[in-house]
């Protein structure tokens, strides 16, 4: 093999890294935001609930654009074709990531209209929750591109039974994040709740789960002889229904783990069922592959050294960070 | 309107609101990280409790640039997909490499400085804030390398119409990088400066903490005097750089429609690209020649040495860059009156003074834009100078009315967003730094 194409894959692979960083991290506080009703009644309860996020969401959050610019050095055309293609989905997107960032810090301080700011997290964190599983299910069902591979398809394509579903899967694995991530930090009355809605949404979880194996069968066959696909489909199973078992037990920190892996297990499905194509192209011309999209040998080289020296260290202080604000966590002392 | 319009007064818009907040931080993030080494010497309240008052308004300030910044980097995926392509190769990485070494700094030890009070060590604390300082300036750095490519591209070939990597550094610091980065680091230092002095010059006229304030007012307008008389240097080194590797847009700025020798620097007037003349206008002989080359009868290349083609707009460009020339003298005559007051001991008695500063908190903000803006309008009409033009860089996939559904939904958000961080910010500043929140 050319040292290209082992940087392709390298570079297939540490993108899938950054994308599980960002669900299981992001995922929680996305998951709390979109459960912030079910989560917190009073005003008190508001409090905390935002409490047990708040040292963490933006750091968090850094994994989107961490992966958002790796896409783009690495693999430009695919990043180009997506990005301008799903033009409006992605721009609700972005106004729902504005208006979740800023409603923290506007909760705390405007209170005239706290119950905005409160409702513009919630649905600042489920758009964004629910649509980006709908974009992955895009790439995956495939899109329509012209031979320049430019999208030629409209808002509505974007809205087909395959991508819906693989955007109800996402969701749910992010409400799982968020629950049992809530049972963990939190506790009294709030943490009583999570736990309940951690059943509930286990539920959810597998309902979307098989419905999107369902959907796999009609509109993407061929994925179903993707034998590494089944072993992660394994780890997404025993991940869901033991996170389940260890929250009704009372591990908190098992369950939040467990739910985290079963995350991982779904990104590995994707990446198995996806190598090594980026976005699938519907009309029957060529894919956007990790071959053909990619940069050149010594962009992809440079970005190697910039991930092997800058990504330890994110995680080291990022641990360090976490330890910090272990525990429960209760007045903050803003 | 077409969608190439559409999408650069989008980016411009978007790109001009982000740009409100970075300059705050990082000028923020330097004062508070000299106010918390001042508290960990001295261990004295007042630097502690000017510093966690600082902190909150950063907060505030930071989310703003945290949920503008997101937009600006998919910007060039969604509006931008054939620059994207063309340059992807090249331009992809700062972007990513600034995510991962500073934007992850950044927000991880904001959270200290937020919440970790009392939770860390004074000297983990100090730790974090210099680590803020860092980071935010570092992430700097990064966006004046990928926005520097643009202007004076280097380390790279052309391979299958698209350009491709040769030489890391040499993309990386390419000739504009390093006095661009200068320029804008000490732009936002006189930024947080008057900014924070125009806090404290508040509090003084309203005798209201003043025993916090007074320290805080000395150490930004010590901050604001070396960097307004600094900017003059970078300021000028940017200049030589611009006349040296992008002529026509350094002959846009000063309107200088013919080649010369000994020509005047034009200080203010009303160019006309259709006459290629400038009415009403004021100049002093032989300045520029001499600023440019030391030599009062050197030439100077005017825009009859280019194909109109490749004029960029002369008007907004020359307007935009004279308004900002003429703010940073209006900054090198207060800093001026600032050192004098200094020196005479009668810094917080001067109360028309310290009206001065209030007036003038906001003034870097209007400067930085007017300089981004001369910048990137005197840039066109290329996306990279002399290699893509503007309108062969926009994404084919989207239509224009998309774009334009999505730019009356920028203005409508962030005029909005900008309506309730003013409130808050003027809510956090009159409640003071005793309040808790």
């Amino acid at each position: 093999m050319e040292t290209l194409q082992i940087l392709q894959i390298i570079w297939f692979l540490l993108i899938g890294v950054l994308f599980v960083g960002y669900s299981v991290l992001d995922g929680f506080d996305l998951g709390v935001g979109s459960l912030f009703p079910f989560l917190a009644k009073t005003k008190e309860e508001k409090q905390n609930l935002f409490d047990i996020i708040w040292p963490f969401w933006d750091g968090n959050e850094v994994w989107l654009l961490t992966a958002g610019g790796a896409l783009f050095a690495a693999f430009p055309y695919a990043y180009a074709t997506v990005f301008s293609g799903f033009y409006l989905a992605l721009m609700l997107v972005l106004f729902a990531l504005i208006f979740r960032a800023v409603s923290l810090e506007f909760w705390i301080h405007d209170e005239k209209r706290q119950s905005l700011w409160a409702n513009a997290f919630t649905v600042g964190s489920f758009l964004p929750s629910l649509l980006y599983g709908v974009a992955l299910g895009n790439v995956i069902v495939g899109i329509p591109l012209d031979t320049n591979m430019d999208f030629t398809g409209t808002f509505f394509t974007l809205l087909r039974p395959y991508p819906l579903s693989i955007g109800l899967l996402g969701l749910a694995a992010i409400l799982l994040q968020g629950s049992t991530y809530t049972a963990l930090k939190a506790d009294g009355t709030i943490k009583e709740r999570a736990r309940l809605l951690t059943g509930k949404i286990w539920i959810f979880y597998i309902v979307t789960f098989v419905l999107s194996i369902v959907m796999t069968a009609v509109f993407a066959p061929k994925n179903f002889s993707n034998i590494p696909a089944w072993i992660f489909f394994v780890v997404v199973l025993a991940g869901t229904f033991l996170s389940r078992r260890a929250s009704s037990e009372g591990s908190d920190l098992k369950a939040f783990l467990l739910s985290s892996l079963s995350f991982i297990g779904l990104w590995g499905i994707t990446g198995a069922i996806q190598y090594p194509n980026l976005v699938v192209n519907n009309t029957g011309g060529g894919n956007i592959t990790i071959f053909n999209g990619s940069s050149t040998s010594l962009t992809l080289t440079v970005m190697l050294i910039i991930a092997v020296i800058g990504v330890p260290i994110v995680l080291g202080y990022t641990i360090y960070v976490y330890r910090v604000f272990k525990g429960k966590i209760k007045n903050l002392n803003y | 309107m077409d969608a190439v319009l559409l999408s650069r007064i989008q980016f411009g818009f978007a790109a001009g609101f982000h740009f409100i907040f970075p300059p705050l931080t990082l000028g923020l993030t330097l004062i508070i990280f000299i106010l918390e080494t001042l508290y960990f010497r001295k261990n004295s309240e007042i630097h502690k409790e000017i510093s966690t008052f600082l902190i909150r308004i950063l907060a505030l300030i930071f989310t703003l640039g945290v949920a503008s910044g997101i937009v600006l980097e998919f910007s060039f995926g969604t509006n931008w997909a054939e620059y994207s392509r063309m340059v992807g190769d090249i331009f992809g990485a700062p972007l990513a490499a600034e995510a991962v070494f500073s934007f992850f700094l950044e927000s991880t030890f904001l959270a200290i400085l937020l919440f970790g009070r009392s939770r860390v060590s004074k000297k983990a604390y100090l730790t974090a804030a210099f680590l803020v300082f860092f980071a935010s300036h570092l992430s700097g750095l990064w966006i004046i390398i990928a926005n520097s490519w643009m202007q004076t591209p280097a380390g790279y070939a052309i391979e299958n119409g698209r350009a491709v990597l040769t030489d890391f550094f040499a993309a990386a610091f390419n000739p504009s990088t390093g006095v661009r980065y200068l320029h804008t680091v000490v732009a936002a230092w006189v930024t947080g400066a008057l900014f924070a002095a125009g806090i404290s010059a508040w509090f003084l006229l309203k005798k209201r903490s003043e025993n916090i304030f007074r320290p805080l007012l000395k150490i930004c307008v010590v901050i604001f005097i070396i960097t307004a008389a600094l900017q003059f240097v970078s300021g000028h080194l940017h200049v030589l750089q611009v006349g040296e590797t992008q002529p026509a847009k350094m002959a846009a700025f000063e309107a200088l429609w013919k080649t010369g020798n000994g020509v005047p620097m034009s200080l203010f007037g009303i160019p006309s690209e259709t006459t290629e003349t400038t009415k009403l206008e004021v100049s002093v002989p032989k300045l520029l020649s001499i600023l440019m080359h030391f030599d009062s009868n050197a030439e100077v290349k005017g825009l009859n040495e280019f194909s109109k083609e490749v004029w960029p707009p002369i008007v907004p460009t020359y307007l935009t860059y004279h308004l900002m020339v003429i703010i940073g003298i209006i900054f090198g005559i207060m800093a001026l009156i600032a050192l004098i007051l200094l020196a005479r001991k009668k810094l917080f008695t001067a109360n028309w003074f310290l009206k001065v500063l209030l007036i003038a908190a906001p003034l870097p903000l209007i400067a930085n834009t007017l300089g981004w803006v001369a910048a990137e309008i005197g840039r066109q009409p290329w996306a990279v100078y002399g290699l893509l033009k503007t309108a062969d860089a926009a994404s084919k996939a989207v239509p224009a009315w998309q774009a334009l559904i999505s730019l009356i939904l920028f203005v409508i958000v962030y005029s909005l967003l900008f309506a309730v961080f003013l409130t808050i910010f003027f809510k956090i500043v009159k409640r003071g730094p005793e309040s808790k929140i």
